[in-house]
């Protein structure tokens, strides 16, 4: 489920070799200035390709807690109904 | 998700890794980290052994019990510690020269008496760490240092040579394909005598600048998927068609007492022998 996923990088584990980029098939991460960048947190769907192929152990997917992602429906409904 | 539980066995303050980027070491020390964990035992019965070269230093990072040990040694530690104290899981990591050149004798004796170990091998058909000379599973035809003109020899197959040397668990995969790597670690770990696995892994910085490949990690990994074939897809091509190919999955799974059962039960034999003298004696 996209949304449901925070994704973060260690600048300081990252080689910028961008196997993640390639790999993961949402295009969550870009490559600037030879470090990964996460570009779309929100478009993980949380299959973990990236963390069981990087080599450096920099990426971390974590599931939001269940307050997080109520409050982003909260935001959600309270656009849709504005 | 899954990193969390590979930081869990990782010595945090030794981090980030000295492989170049792009390496394969690193994601197949995740899957013997998640491994550890599949395996739901305490870390302090795991030991982790490993020789010279990129991969000897996979010792360092892995809070278990470690032992950097000398060149092509690794295996020989490993018997001295599992005759030693037969309860420990003791997992030795070795690169491609580290396992079959010099430390060749020790693989192959290890496999023929079926020591109760997990032989990890990264093979990345080079020796990367001393500036790319030609290594025992160099490919065919594939340049290094020491062959500007191509390889000429003929490359060792890892996993026949463990297979007729005698190892009860033989079986091959590569870093592309983690999920199946994941479950030969966990299965070779659970596996009482020899287990063999053979990891084919890239090293872009030194195989990949030479072989036409660039040190793009990608095209390295992309070169790895065209060359590596599962078995049963093997078993459909000719001979001709998998020249030069690495055949991929599990080769055997046979339950073979190892060399500390034997051991055990030769004691337990000569125990029971000695107390009848013991009774003799006293009569």
């Amino acid at each position: 489920m996209p949304g449901r996923f925070k994704v973060e990088v260690n600048t300081k584990w990252c080689k910028g070799c961008g196997i993640c980029v390639d790999v993961c098939p949402k295009d969550v991460f870009e490559l600037k200035n030879n470090l990964v960048r996460v570009k779309s947190t929100e478009a993980c769907i949380g299959c973990s390709i990236c963390e069981t192929h990087c080599p450096d152990f920099a990426i971390e997917v974590k599931k939001k807690s269940v307050a997080d992602t109520n409050k982003r429906k909260e935001e959600k409904e309270k656009v849709l109904i504005g | 998700m899954k990193t969390e539980v590979v930081k869990k066995y990782l010595r945090l303050e030794k981090m980030p890794t000295v492989w170049c980027p792009g390496c394969g070491n690193g994601i197949i020390l995740g899957s013997l980290l998640r491994a550890f964990e599949l395996r739901g035992r305490s870390k302090d019965d795991i030991v982790l052994i490993s020789g010279i070269g990129c991969s000897g230093r996979t010792s360092g990072y892995v809070n278990v019990h470690t032992l950097h040990t000398t060149h092509g040694r690794a295996i020989a530690f490993a018997t001295g510690v599992k005759m030693m104290m037969p309860k420990m899981s003791v997992i030795v990591v070795m690169g491609d020269g580290d396992c079959t050149a010099i430390g060749g004798n020790h693989f192959i004796h290890a496999a023929r008496r079926n020591l109760d170990i997990t032989a990890i091998v990264y093979n990345n058909g080079i020796y990367g760490m001393t500036g790319g000379q030609v290594s025992p599973t160099t490919p065919y035809e594939a340049y290094a240092t020491t062959a500007p003109y191509g390889q000429m020899e003929a490359p060792f197959d890892i996993v026949e040579l463990a297979l007729g040397a005698g190892a009860s668990y033989v079986a091959r995969s590569s870093v592309n394909d983690v999920p199946k790597l994941d479950e030969i670690i966990v299965k070779g770990i659970r596996n009482d005598g020899f287990s063999v696995i053979d990891v084919i892994t890239p090293c872009p910085i030194v195989f990949g600048r030479y072989n036409n490949l660039t040190a793009d990690p990608m095209k390295n990994l992309e070169w790895i998927r065209e060359t590596t074939i599962p078995k049963s897809k093997a078993a459909k091509m000719s001979e001709e068609e998998l020249r030069g190919k690495w055949i991929t999955g599990i080769f055997r799974d046979r339950e073979k007492p190892g060399l500390i059962n034997l051991y055990l039960d030769l004691e337990k034999r000569l125990s029971k022998s000695g107390s009848v003298e013991d009774k003799g004696e006293e009569a």
